[in-house]
């Protein structure tokens, strides 16, 4: 029998029994929207991190006290003013470091209020660090050498306090000190569920009295270019090390972070990918299931077309067609329904998610072969079935 | 018919199948002989487990025997495997069933082309052959009528179509009249007699209908696995040169 000709009877027999062969297809297509709709979250947001990651900033160089690896708890830093003088020497660029006191604090504005993170920060924040603003300016240095009592809000921050209203100029109370917002940060969005545009930056000098404390919790510097990080983070952590005996300190970079975040996620795509996967397995018994009740069904007709001259392997090829077409089937609608939910994820909720070809193409593969492996046992079962027995079957 | 170079339809001699049922071996052909010549019409009769379903299934390579040598068209189905018998059926038998097995949903010219589609024949050529067949027995008005859709006089007559469009060299009829009333069982008779008048096709019908069977050039009666009256005669090689 001619291949076309196969084709051409698979697609008259699901046609035959359409709402059993829609109810097979249906275990298919869920698993293939499945995998292609957590596949399409996973990597979407994998790639949302990344983006934010790289948003940072290029060349950057992150010096913290104490064992920098994932999970671990932040250290108490001893590190302070002074010890960022030393490292802008080393760099040989004050603008080229940035650094931070972070501390939550309830920030007031007439009798509305909201908790935000205030960071204490010097004026290169924004040359080290992509940032930039919707309103107004950034501090200055002469803000951070004066002390003086002035903030930039945070989108979240400033919507919080004065809604549509026009944030710069007025008078917003932190912890109970007055300051005057002079700008507003663009928005940012959010970041593993984190809101980044809920802090506050005021010059470090004014946080140090505001907080009552002299530490600094991190530094962060941009390189000039990619060759010198490695060579200057071993150069500022010796230097470091030599002013603090017996504190550790770690520097990490923007590579580092973006590799271990990757790794993370890739396993949670491979997680997620996984169990999908078992939902089209599952779909794939049910296919072989229907397959092997059809073959019952159609014996008298395997008979007749044995006793007309179907080889085996004629009846074998048919019953297999049926199975894959089954799944193809189920894969492509299953495909279209899994890109269809996750545009609908992306467009309506927090939750990021980018279609990837390879998850299509695995899906769709995964299909394919779920169709010829569990179509082969009822195929064969048909194949072999002997004409006699075919034919008296009423 | 020897002489004229064309092979007997049938060489049946000394064939016995048995049964294995529940680890019981059950014979339901006891050594059968005889010779069924190109062109020539045979009617098998006898009572129900009498054998002659198992001898039609035999004759119509459906199945091979336990003992003793089956020829069909000139071959000896021992030495063919499942492949090489389908083909054979393909090639040389026409059958026609009691019950018609038309495949439903599918229109009386594809019902009649189904055989050319195991040859790998193109649409075109099978559907040619579909008409003029059905055309032959009286049904170019029903081409794609569904069997739902044709009276059961009509669809055995799809049925015959069916059995002759591969231009075989025996139709194999089994109660071909039996699930008709007596007007399209007659017709349906009348029609396997002209074909096989007609067209030199061998025509083996198996019954249990008396009637029908005294229409044939012979008879063949059987009881409990053998053959107890005959009027062909036995497959021998002396038999075989006596008739032509």
């Amino acid at each position: 029998m001619r291949f076309a000709e196969a084709w051409r009877v698979a697609i008259d027999a699901l046609r035959a029994n359409r709402l059993r062969s829609t109810l097979t297809m249906l275990g298919v297509i869920i698993g293939v929207a499945a995998v292609v709709v957590l596949v399409a979250i996973g990597t979407g947001t994998k790639q949302q991190i990344e983006r934010q990651v790289e948003g940072l900033g290029s060349n950057l160089l992150i010096v913290l006290p104490g064992q920098v690896s994932l999970g671990s708890a932040p250290s108490v830093s001893r590190m302070d003013l002074s010890d960022v003088d030393a490292v802008s020497k080393i760099v040989g660029d004050r603008n080229r470091v940035a650094v931070t006191v972070a501390s939550g604090e309830t920030v007031a504005a007439g009798n509305v209020d909201t908790f935000a993170t205030i960071n204490g920060v010097i004026e290169t924040t924004p040359q080290v660090f992509v940032r930039s603003l919707a309103r107004g300016t950034y501090l200055s240095r002469s803000d951070v050498d004066t002390q003086r009592r002035v903030a930039v809000l945070g989108w979240t921050v400033a919507r919080a306090l004065f809604g549509d209203r026009d944030a710069v100029g007025q008078q917003v109370t932190i912890a109970g000190v007055r300051f005057r917002v002079i700008g507003v940060f663009a928005k940012l969005g959010q970041s593993l569920g984190v809101d980044r545009d809920n802090e506050v930056h005021v010059p470090i000098t004014t946080a140090h009295r505001l907080l009552g404390t002299n530490r600094v919790d991190g530094i962060a510097i941009k390189a000039p270019n990619r060759d010198e990080i490695d060579d200057l983070s071993a150069r500022i952590i010796a230097e470091l090390a030599r002013r603090h005996p017996g504190t550790e300190f770690s520097a990490v970079t923007q590579e580092q972070i973006l590799g271990v975040l990757g790794d993370i996620l890739g396993v949670l795509t491979g997680v997620l990918a996984a169990i999908a996967g078992i939902s089209l397995l599952v779909g794939g018994v049910g296919v072989s299931n229907i397959m092997l009740v059809s073959v019952r069904e159609r014996t008298k007709e395997i008979g007749l077309r044995k006793a007309v001259g179907a080889r085996p392997r004629d009846i074998g090829v048919q019953f297999l067609l049926e199975a894959v077409l089954l799944t193809t089937l189920g894969g492509f609608i299953g495909m279209g329904l899994g890109i269809g939910a996750a545009l609908v994820v992306a467009a309506l909720s927090p939750v990021p998610a980018a279609i990837t070809w390879w998850s299509l193409a695995l899906a769709f593969g995964v299909s394919a072969a779920v169709g010829i492996v569990f179509g082969v046992v009822p195929a064969q079962r048909a194949g072999r079935l002997d004409p006699v027995v075919a034919l008296r079957t009423e | 018919m020897s002489g004229s170079g064309v092979d007997a339809a049938f060489v049946v001699q000394d064939v016995t199948r048995e049964y294995a049922l529940d680890g019981v071996t059950v014979p339901a052909l006891r050594g059968v002989s005889f010779t069924v010549d190109a062109g020539d019409y045979v009617a098998i009769i006898g009572p129900s487990g009498s054998g002659k379903s198992t001898l039609m299934h035999l004759l119509g390579g459906l199945d091979r025997p336990t003992a003793g040598s089956l020829r069909i068209g000139g071959r000896d189905v021992a030495g063919l495997d499942p492949q090489a018998l389908a083909r054979l059926r393909n090639e040389t038998i026409g059958f026609v069933f009691q019950s018609f097995h038309l495949l439903a949903r599918t229109s009386a010219v594809d019902n009649v082309a189904l055989p050319l589609v195991y040859r790998g024949m193109r649409a075109s050529e099978r559907r040619r052959r579909a008409v003029a067949m059905l055309e032959r027995v009286g049904l170019g008005h029903r081409l794609d009528h569904r069997p739902n859709q044709l009276s059961g006089g009509e669809q055995q007559r799809v049925a015959i179509a069916r059995a002759l469009v591969t231009d075989p060299q025996v139709l194999l009829a089994d109660e071909p009249t039996g699930n008709l009333d007596t007007r399209n069982g007659q017709a349906v008779l009348a029609l396997l007699e002209t074909l096989n008048a007609e067209q030199g096709v061998a025509l083996v019908i198996v019954t249990h209908d008396n009637e029908v069977a005294d229409r044939a050039h012979r008879k063949i009666v059987m009881r409990d696995g053998v053959i107890v009256s005959t009027d062909v005669p036995p497959a021998s090689p002396t038999a075989d040169e006596g008739v032509s």
